[in-house]
């Protein structure tokens, strides 16, 4: 992860800003006065990071564990993949169009058994963002992943879902390839997918984009993620007709972790290091491989078509409305 | 002359009503005579209601015919065949022989379990809705004859938060097909909608796959499953149920997509070609077996419930 001065701070992060400034200044008035001993000053101002990062994350709002999912600092797919795994061969392509290259996935090893794991990808810095389309699969993308999620199921492989997409693109060419149904199929056929699938949401979960690849017999959210049907923003335009309203919006969409876990829409959330898995990728990874082997080992036994069984049992039981008797409605 | 414009489908979502219906009509009478004098031809959003009596122009050619004339059309244009956006109850009277046909699990009703508030509570929207209108959400379940061959039919009615996809329709939609597991019928869906309804926010989601896991079991059972869009259909009803049919029909000129017009064009800044995202660009691109005139829909549909059980 980046280190400072290269760590990029969120309005809500200044203060832990202005604990590095301090601590560089005091560097620098060491090297100027080299009789006089800082370490303790400079060992008190790291301590008082570590502080202000636990402050942090246990105080957020809605919105901000939403600017949080999308700290430019947080690690991405490939990371967790790389942090998680061994063994990892990246495959490519639908077979049919092209590579998309804002989703990913390969067979990899993990903790000795082969699982294929799958994700959106963002970039991690403004030319890799417009190479991965900020993490905005197209019709091809979710293809792609289906396509490994079959051969997975071939092998009798484990499916590990990283979810991660600010929505599926928007386009013309993602329409005339049909969106719509690139994700309606997933969502089809991984519910009715034979092998375990686990899915974790890593870091936005919006929409029909993140649920094209968000099937699954587990789902486990991170602590500073979202997930629910809309984006705040576009939840305000639309809803409020301003763009203003995204933080209300954010509170009305009930959308962090604790929420989903809440309503049991999720299963697990995942916490974070302190201040959030930007501030350690290894540990961040550790957390989150440590929960998915949980999961897999919970649903790894269960005879496959058992499994489906289970599966649409669970997502029929999702919703919630009154019965009211026939005749008094009239 | 036919007129190509971006409407604001993600509008419909918010429950707002336009105006009611009857005075929109007769503001819009007004106001096109108003127009035609001053030779600004512009068509209006009245597509979803038809008082008695009334005179209705066409949004796509400017006929003007009576609400009798059109209904006796189907709410098809006589003049340029432009499909007139109509409800469950309209397609019912179209499909169910001699407008007979059970209503099923009527009984559910939306409620608002999150306490979801934008600019109005959601239960207080629902209550307003439920004073105003016979419809108790957006998509109403029969089973009836169609040719004599019983069917079961799930229709949307856009005017109820833009047939937006929440949990009742998700139940009901799951209880349909339960029931067409149980007596071995034939399942049609006629969808109208804006996509998922925000005010059950990731709840609404989750009916993609709680949906999608029925149509697993009613393929399993070996049932036809025909998915007819119409005028519009978005968002969460094309991502999932909408393009899972059997078949994939539609009709006429409607826009169907993932995406809207709106925010397509917000995110691409490029201006839309035309007849982008109408159910003749769906065809040509693969995404539909046929395009059916509301004209030839019960004929159609019989004779594709023979063809599947003889
Ligand atoms: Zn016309």
């Amino acid at each position: 992860m980046p280190q400072y001065p290269n760590r990029q701070f969120l309005e809500f992060e200044q203060p832990i800003k202005e604990l590095y400034e301090q601590i560089e200044a005091t560097k620098k008035l060491a090297e100027k006065n080299p009789k006089v001993d800082y370490s303790n000053t400079i060992q008190q101002l790291y301590a008082s990071i570590d502080e202000k990062r636990k402050e942090i994350t246990t105080s957020l709002s809605p919105w901000q564990r939403v600017q949080l999912s999308r700290h430019p600092d947080r690690p991405y797919t490939l990371k967790y993949i790389d942090k998680m795994c061994t063994n990892f061969i990246e495959l490519h392509g639908d077979r049919n169009v092209k590579d998309d290259k804002a989703m990913v996935g390969g067979f990899a090893m993990m903790d000795g058994e082969t699982v294929m794991i799958i994700g959106q990808q963002k970039g991690i810095n403004t030319k890799a963002r417009q190479l991965r389309n900020f993490g905005m699969a197209n019709p091809e993308g979710y293809r792609k992943a289906l396509r490994l999620m079959k051969l997975a199921e071939k092998f009798n492989k484990a499916v590990i879902s990283l979810i991660d997409t600010p929505g599926a693109f928007p386009g013309l060419e993602a329409e005339e390839r049909g969106q719509g149904e690139a994700i309606a199929r997933n969502i089809y056929e991984m519910i009715r997918l034979k092998v375990p699938v686990i899915c974790c949401i890593i870091g936005e979960g919006a929409s029909g984009g993140a649920f094209g690849i968000g099937v699954g017999d587990r789902t486990l959210m991170m602590e500073n993620t979202w997930y629910t049907v809309i984006s705040p923003e576009s939840c305000s335009s639309i809803l409020w007709r301003s763009w203003d309203k995204k933080e209300v919006a954010a509170e009305q969409l009930k959308l962090t972790a604790t929420d989903m876990k809440g309503f049991g829409l999720v299963d697990e959330i995942v916490y974070e290091p302190d201040g959030g898995a930007h501030w350690d990728y290894d540990d961040a990874a550790l957390r989150l491989k440590k929960s998915i082997l949980q999961a897999l080992h919970e649903v790894k036994d269960v005879d496959p078509l058992e499994r489906v069984n289970q599966r649409i049992e669970k997502y029929g039981k999702m919703g919630f409305w009154e019965e009211v008797p026939a005749n008094s409605l009239v | 002359m036919k007129k190509e414009h971006t409407e604001d489908i993600e509008s419909r979502l918010t429950g707002e009503d336009v105006k009611p219906a009857e005075q929109e009509v007769q503001e819009e009478k007004r106001s096109w005579f108003k127009r035609k004098r001053q030779g600004i031809l512009t068509s209006t959003a009245d597509k979803k209601e038809f008082p008695e009596g009334l005179w209705n122009k066409c949004p796509s050619c400017n006929h003007i015919c009576t609400t009798q004339e059109l209904k006796a059309a189907l709410f098809v244009c006589p003049s340029c065949n432009y499909h007139h956006r109509i409800g469950s109850k309209e397609y019912f009277e179209i499909l169910f022989d001699k407008n007979e046909y059970t209503p099923l699990f009527d009984e559910i009703k939306s409620k608002d379990q999150l306490g979801f508030t934008d600019l109005k509570n959601y239960q207080k929207r629902l209550d307003e809705i439920h004073a105003k209108t016979d419809l108790k959400d957006s998509m109403r379940v029969a089973v009836g004859k169609v040719h004599g061959q019983e069917i079961v039919v799930a229709c949307m009615d856009f005017e109820f938060i833009g047939g937006s996809l929440g949990s009742v329709m998700g139940e009901k939609f799951s209880r349909a097909v339960d029931y067409c597991i149980q007596h071995k019928l034939p399942y049609m869906v006629i969808s109208k909608s804006g996509g998922a309804r925000m005010m059950e926010s990731a709840f609404s989601l989750m009916q993609l796959a709680k949906t999608s896991g029925k149509l697993a079991q009613l393929s399993d059972a070996k049932l036809p499953y025909i998915s007819m869009l119409t005028d519009p259909t978005f968002g969460g009803i094309s991502a999932s149920f909408g393009m899972l049919g059997d078949l994939n029909i539609a009709e006429p000129g409607a826009l169907i997509g993932f995406a809207g017009p709106r925010v397509i064009k917000e995110a691409t800044k490029k201006d839309l070609p035309p007849g982008f995202q109408k159910s003749e660009f769906l065809l040509e691109h693969g995404f539909l077996d046929f395009i059916v005139d509301r004209k030839q829909l019960k004929e159609k549909i019989a004779q594709l419930v023979t063809l599947f059980q003889h």
